[in-house]
């Protein structure tokens, strides 16, 4: 077997990193490429120097939707992660219906962004009618609580599936072990349970700050970056830049922001792996 | 044993992968195949690819350019892009090896993106054809693009319950006329059953009437007082105007101003077809929407946009176009050739004027046009014959979506009582000189 795999692994590899060449790490350096030049289309782009870099960092609504992203990251990160946490505790108890319980949690997670923000768009607005307040896209706070609750009602489900799994795979052993000794409840979510689904919290904490970080389609259907561009977030605020004003150099400003945003992505999701890994516990 | 199964599977499923990759491609290389064989048949004809830029004639272009392979041999492509996603479309479909070789701009500043992809239209038979120099679009002395339909809007009005009010279409001739008729609607809105106005939906799918077609009108006086067609700062001479017709807009209303900001343009449609308001600011092209809800000429009018400026007594629709044919430069020789025959045949033979003018519910600007059955268009031509001046569009002259979208946020806080008047103002004044160096810088 061994040295069917050492004689054919070209066969195996190369089809799949051909596709990652062509599909990934080409477009990648185009596009990078791209972010010094002014262009309309990709195939007739002119030189501008770092003229595009300059804009960027120094645009006020960039700054702006990044502290604001930043916040939505946090805030959502915390409480998608809490509460699907919560509730894969919940569910790894023998409670009747369990099944039924994760099912119809994980749900939410199958339909689409776009759908979903349209759908919580008129929700939110109808509650906030009847309420007698602004609407969403009118109140730049209710535009990011609602999307902290949007991507909380997405996510959890999802977040919850991978919980479980991890609480699963915590040997009974060490569960009856302890409460043998003695330890109650909090001492064994804390001192057992947590540590030994390091794992799990490690992939969902990069999973919901990507995904925070990374938001689109829930903020275009949700607020659309309203009232005047104080709801916009990074991948928002870029897609605006690139197209809403005529002209080549915004095509270079939309695109050096978008590598700018593609390094913070990566930079931050290696800074968190690197922290969660290391907290991690071998069983 | 468990562990080879394993890698077998394993194995198996990227044997699949691979195998779903090679089926793409054939389909892709099979349908190109395909459509650079139909051109070795007619090589010499050379093929025609049109990105269309509206939705709601889709099915019509299609059907024209059947009819054209049909008649001349010579292919028809037409694609037509979703609403709002057209420059999206175009930017992406244009760098590729098989571009469109017929797009539109939506004016000078569209123009501003693609003038170098634009082939010089001077001097080819389509552009003699137009009825007005100024329906083409130049840039310096090129010709680069040229109108292909003027279209027309205004407040359309449902007569029926206008005449249920105690009014009737002639009793409005000035912005003093509609603000009387509309606020002693809203009086006895109760007793009638009806509003005065559709909603005025600021979102996306609807506020285009208001930051755009709406706000044409202070330019357009503005323009007409200082005798120009485009300006680098506009001064806001007629905002307390716009803000009035805002006003009247959004206080005598199907639904309260707070609401608008989630109203969609659909909803202002219905709330009009299903007979819950009497006026809905919307254009021609809204006709065909209108009489397939049911509604018959006999019900509909379209009045001018009246804002209490200018020579109210002589005012006409708000007519004009932003939709400018261009061909792209780019393409090859032949397929130059069978666009700007394509774009002939449209205008002048019988099928193409007779598809464009019923079927699309076109005016077209072209010696050849034939009468449409659009109401609101006849009554443009009604109204023109009778002495009336028609409102120029001039808002392709606003220097950006940005400027827009800005406008359009500044327009609903204050609707809704989040924000103030000053704000629109300066969304208004301040933006476009702002917009405008930024366009130009």
């Amino acid at each position: 077997m061994e040295k069917a795999i050492k004689r054919f692994w070209p066969v195996f590899v190369l089809p799949t990193f051909a596709a990652f060449l062509i599909g990934f790490v080409w477009p990648f350096l185009q596009g990078l490429y791209l972010s010094f030049c002014k262009f309309t289309t990709i195939d007739k782009a002119q030189w501008n120097g770092l003229k595009n870099y300059l804009y960027a960092l120094t645009e006020a609504e960039f700054l702006h939707s990044f502290w604001f992203t930043a916040l939505f990251t946090v805030v959502s990160t915390i409480c998608i992660n809490v509460a699907a946490f919560a509730i894969a505790l919940a569910l790894t108890r023998s409670i009747k219906g369990t099944n039924v319980f994760r099912s119809v949690f994980f749900m939410p997670n199958l339909i689409g962004g776009i759908v979903l923000g349209y759908i919580w768009n008129i929700l939110l607005n109808c509650a906030l009618t009847l309420l007698g307040k602004p609407l969403l896209s009118l109140h730049a706070p209710y535009g990011f609580i609602g999307l902290v609750i949007l991507m909380c009602w997405q996510q959890i489900g999802y977040m919850m599936i991978i919980y479980i799994a991890g609480l699963q795979s915590i040997p009974n052993d060490y569960l009856e072990a302890a409460r043998i000794d003695g330890a109650n409840d909090r001492q064994i979510l804390w001192r057992i349970k947590i540590p030994n689904v390091m794992p799990s919290i490690t992939i969902c904490l990069f999973l919901s700050l990507t995904n925070g970080f990374k938001l689109f389609d829930q903020n275009l259907a949700l607020t659309a970056g309203e009232p005047n561009h104080l709801t916009e977030m990074l991948a928002l605020h870029i897609y605006n830049t690139f197209y809403a004003r005529s002209g080549a150099v915004w095509k270079g400003y939309g695109q050096a922001e978008a590598v700018l945003f593609c390094i913070l992505v990566i930079a931050i999701s290696l800074v968190q792996l690197r922290a969660t890994r290391s907290k991690e516990v071998q069983q | 044993m468990s562990k080879k199964l394993l890698s077998l599977a394993l194995t198996a499923a990227m044997a699949l992968t691979l195998l779903a990759g090679c089926g793409g491609n054939t389909t892709t290389s099979g349908s190109v195949s395909g459509s650079s064989s139909g051109a070795g048949a007619d090589g010499a004809k050379g093929e025609v690819y049109y990105l269309n830029f509206k939705p709601e004639q889709d099915e019509a272009w299609q059907a024209l350019a059947k009819a054209y392979t049909e008649e001349t041999g010579v292919p028809v492509t037409v694609v037509t892009a979703a609403s709002g996603t057209y420059e999206t479309n175009l930017m992406s479909e244009i760098a590729k090896s098989n571009p469109p070789t017929l797009f539109q701009v939506n004016g000078p500043n569209g123009l501003a993106n693609w003038k170098d992809y634009c082939y010089d239209l001077t001097g080819t038979p389509v552009l003699g054809e137009l009825t007005s120099e100024d329906y083409a679009l130049k840039d310096g002395d090129a010709t680069l693009g040229i109108a292909y339909v003027i279209e027309s809007y205004g407040i359309i009005t449902n007569k029926t319950l206008l005449e249920q009010a105690g009014y009737t279409v002639e009793d409005i001739q000035s912005f003093e006329d509609l603000k009387k008729v509309a606020e002693d609607i809203t009086a006895r809105k109760d007793e009638l059953g009806f509003a005065a106005f559709t909603s005025a939906g600021m979102d996306g799918s609807s506020d285009w009437r208001f930051k755009t077609h709406l706000a044409n009108l202070p330019i357009y006086f503005e323009y007409q007082d200082d005798g120009i067609g485009t300006t680098e700062a506009i001064k806001g001479t007629y905002l307390d105007n716009y803000k009035a017709i805002w006003d009247l807009y959004i206080n005598n209303s199907t639904c309260a101003p707070t609401e608008l900001a989630s109203k969609t343009g659909s909803d202002a449609e219905s709330e009009f077809i299903n007979g819950q308001a009497v006026f809905f600011q919307n254009g021609s092209w809204e006709y065909g929407a209108l009489t397939a809800g049911g509604m018959t000429d006999d019900q509909l009018a379209m009045i001018p946009i009246y804002i209490g400026a200018g020579d109210e007594a002589n005012q006409g629709l708000c007519t004009g176009t932003e939709n400018y044919w261009c061909v792209n430069k780019d393409a090859s020789p032949e397929n130059i050739q069978a666009t700007l025959d394509f774009m002939y045949w449209c205008v002048t033979s019988e099928t193409g004027t007779a598809a464009m003018a019923n079927d699309m519910g076109f005016v077209i600007p072209f010696k050849g046009a034939q009468e449409s059955n659009n109401l609101f268009v006849k009554q443009d031509a009604e109204m023109t014959a009778a002495g009336k001046t028609p409102v120029s569009w001039n808002f392709p002259t606003m220097p950006s979506e940005q400027w827009k979208n800005d406008l359009g946020s500044a327009l609903t806080a204050y609707a809704a009582g989040t924000g103030d008047w000053d704000a629109v103002v300066s969304a208004f004044v301040d933006n476009w000189a702002a917009e405008y160096a930024l366009l130009n810088g």
